[in-house]
């Protein structure tokens, strides 16, 4: 105990006079997650408050060009642009705005859209109350109206998520334009037998959120952001660990560690200590600057409720891990520039994979495995089942062990190597 | 003279038919080495680049383990008694083996603590150490502040705070100043004249010579020839020092290897 306390002493006082080192663990962990949720905000604002402009083409000039219209400018997200140099843009000039990059997108509705559309609708209502004996035998015949299309040009850098979000939300209004028309037909040609038909939607969805006491738990950035940038940065510690494992190397410091009358471990088990209180030390502050300064910045607070028990031994579990592979990184590596790039790069691939990123559902289905086997993804979903999904322990649970189990596995091979490394 | 001394009474170490062939290597870089090193003496492994010192010392420390053949340190087996034997050696490699941002103070501390050592009797243990050395009004300084002298001499204290009986030096006063110089090999003197038993390593002959009361030329990791400098000198025709002795033995071809 006396060895482990020296060890535990001799790492904090290196780590206290490596300013490189603590700007790596506290520093740059704050300034990335201020940073990352603070543009992820101002996206959100810049979706709701200012607008974004989109071409409007509209060779229709009836009833359905008037109706997307309106309803692009009710959205409030969009700004309708038609004219440019005070004239009418055509089809083509439009495109080649939005190929450009100048302009998102833009819709551009065919010519006789409304005209169509009532005569496809006017056909199968007059053909249905005929069917039903309330239509009269008069009724003229229009015959097969051709398929109409609206098109939608985008800006080629528009990300993928922006695109499908337009083309669901046109694709919708569409629909209800279409439904709409039906409707005022059928209340036309039956406003003399019926009450008036009522137009509203009959079927609406409610997102429903999980509760924690009397609260509903509402995910928003912060509360996806500080999990996910917290883990980021315990397992950051990958990179001064190692370092410091290697220095030990150059120095000539393991060479007199390893004739010492105490096993390895002793010299791991302090530098794991050490290391873990940097990691729990890191996640208090990101959780205070979520919870104090966040608000100050015009941000979401970091909800924690009564879920700080559960959210440190998450923490604690996921420093194990990311000790772990430090351990192991710095005992195979044999110099900084082994071990620094190596470090830094691995815990980028294990966020991607781990699904800091992008969510594993929206991965690949061979990546979603691959995922599976990341202890960053494994941290990542038992903070998000405290935080988001307000599960106990007995959920947490299998993904702690996890991460303890990879701690142990690093740590050993780290053994087994040093143990090789003297038979050589 | 005597090639080998294996059978000498009361050697401190006994190496019997000791090998060590590293993975890659084509040649074994010990090979059935055997050697007694009598206990208190200060005893000098000398040999040219690649004559396998380094490797023997690295075997005696436990730092890596023999490919075959045994050692004894005061009549413990490496095999079975190992944690009794790191208890009771001290090694002083050639590099400086600190911690360029802790005092030095803070260096030995820890050292000693690794040792088993603590409290006040580390402490003062640590003092007296620096002092004998002129070093203890700075012992609040950063080992990085050191000059290379200075951290020769911290180097040494790490190795000896726990009073060894076996000292292992590897070139311990490689690039130092004069002074640094015989201020350690001062110190070791002292500190042989306590009981303990000092190996060391060097290419400096003539400091060989004066330091060692008894040396071993290594070559091709096997003993040439061993006892005083006294005994290999009068043991070679016109030989009047031991480099010449150790020139006759090796030859004076280059030994560059990588």
């Amino acid at each position: 105990m006396h060895k482990l306390w020296a060890s535990v002493k001799k790492e904090s006082l290196l780590l206290l006079r490596d300013a490189g080192a603590l700007i790596i663990l506290f520093v740059m962990p704050l300034a990335l997650i201020i940073t990352v949720t603070l543009i992820q905000q101002g996206s959100f604002k810049t979706l709701s408050n200012a607008k974004i402009p989109v071409l409007l083409i509209d060779h229709d000039h009836g009833s359905v060009s008037k109706g997307i219209r309106e309803n692009l400018e009710g959205s409030g997200s969009f700004d309708i642009v038609s004219e440019k140099e005070g004239r009418l843009l055509t089809e083509k000039e439009a495109r080649n705005e939005v190929f450009s990059g100048r302009y998102p997108m833009a819709v551009i509705v065919p010519e006789n859209l409304s005209e169509d559309l009532t005569r496809k609708v006017q056909v199968n209502v007059d053909k249905i109350l005929k069917d039903v004996g309330i239509g009269e035998d008069s009724l003229a015949t229009f015959g097969d109206v051709e398929t109409k299309e609206i098109r939608l040009y985008f800006d080629p850098a528009t990300q993928l998520a922006f695109k499908s979000a337009v083309k669901n939300s046109i694709d919708k209004m569409v629909s209800e334009l279409e439904v709409q028309s039906v409707y005022s037909l059928f209340q036309e040609q039956l406003s003399d037998s019926v009450a008036l038909l009522s137009q509203k939607s009959f079927l609406h969805f409610k997102e429903i959120m999980p509760v924690h006491g009397s609260h509903e738990l509402i995910p928003n950035a912060t509360q996806h952001n500080v999990p996910a940038w917290t883990l980021f940065a315990i397992f950051f510690i990958v990179i001064p660990l190692s370092i410091n494992l290697v220095k030990e190397k150059g120095q000539g410091t393991l060479v007199r560690l390893r004739t010492l009358p105490m096993p390895y471990s002793v010299v791991i088990m302090g530098k794991t200590l050490t290391f873990l209180v940097i990691c729990m030390i890191q996640f208090y502050l990101m959780v205070a600057v979520g919870v104090y300064l966040f608000p100050l910045l015009g941000l979401e607070p970091l909800q924690v409720g009564g879920k700080l028990p559960l959210m440190s031994l998450v923490a604690l579990c996921s420093g194990f891990a990311a000790i772990g592979f430090g351990i192991l990184l710095g005992t195979v590596s044999q110099t900084q520039e082994q071990s620094a790039p190596f470090g830094a790069t691995s815990v980028v691939i294990l966020a991607a994979i781990g699904g800091v990123w992008v969510p594993v559902f929206a991965m690949p289905v061979f990546m979603q495995f691959v995922s599976g086997l990341s202890p960053m993804n494994w941290g990542l979903n038992a903070f998000y089942d405290v935080i988001l999904r307000n599960s106990g322990l007995g959920t947490i649970f299998p993904r702690l062990v996890l991460l303890l189990v990879f701690f142990v596995i690093m740590v050993g091979i780290s053994i087994l190597y040093d143990e090789k490394k003297r038979a050589v | 003279m005597n090639a080998t001394t294996e059978n000498k009474t009361d050697a401190v170490v006994r190496i019997h038919s000791l090998s060590k062939k590293y993975r890659e290597a084509e040649e074994y870089s010990v090979n059935e080495l055997s050697l007694a090193i009598p206990r208190g003496e200060i005893f000098g492994l000398l040999g040219p680049n690649g004559a396998g010192k380094t490797t023997l010392i690295s075997m005696l420390c436990g730092l890596i383990r023999p490919t075959s053949g045994d050692f004894t340190i005061n009549g413990w087996s490496y095999r079975s008694e190992g944690e009794k034997i790191r208890k009771n050696i001290g090694v002083v490699p050639q590099e400086y083996a600190l911690y360029p941002s802790l005092t030095a103070r803070e260096n030995l501390l820890y050292f000693g603590s690794m040792y088993g050592m603590k409290g006040k009797d580390l402490e003062v243990k640590v003092d007296e150490h620096l002092d004998h050395l002129g070093l203890l009004k700075y012992a609040e300084k950063k080992i990085e502040t050191y000059s290379g002298g200075m951290k020769r001499r911290i180097n040494l204290i790490a190795g000896i705070l726990h009073s060894p009986m076996v000292l292992f030096l590897d070139e311990p006063t490689v690039g130092v100043d004069i002074q640094s110089k015989n201020v350690i090999i001062d110190f070791l003197k002292a500190y042989n004249r306590q009981g303990a038993t000092l190996i060391y390593t060097s290419h400096h002959l003539i400091e060989a010579q004066e330091f060692c009361t008894r040396v071993a030329i290594l070559d091709r990791g096997q003993v040439l020839t061993e006892g005083t400098a006294q005994e290999l000198i009068s043991g070679v025709s016109q030989a009047r020092s031991l480099e010449d002795v150790f020139l006759s033995m090796v030859g004076k071809e280059l030994r560059d290897y990588a």
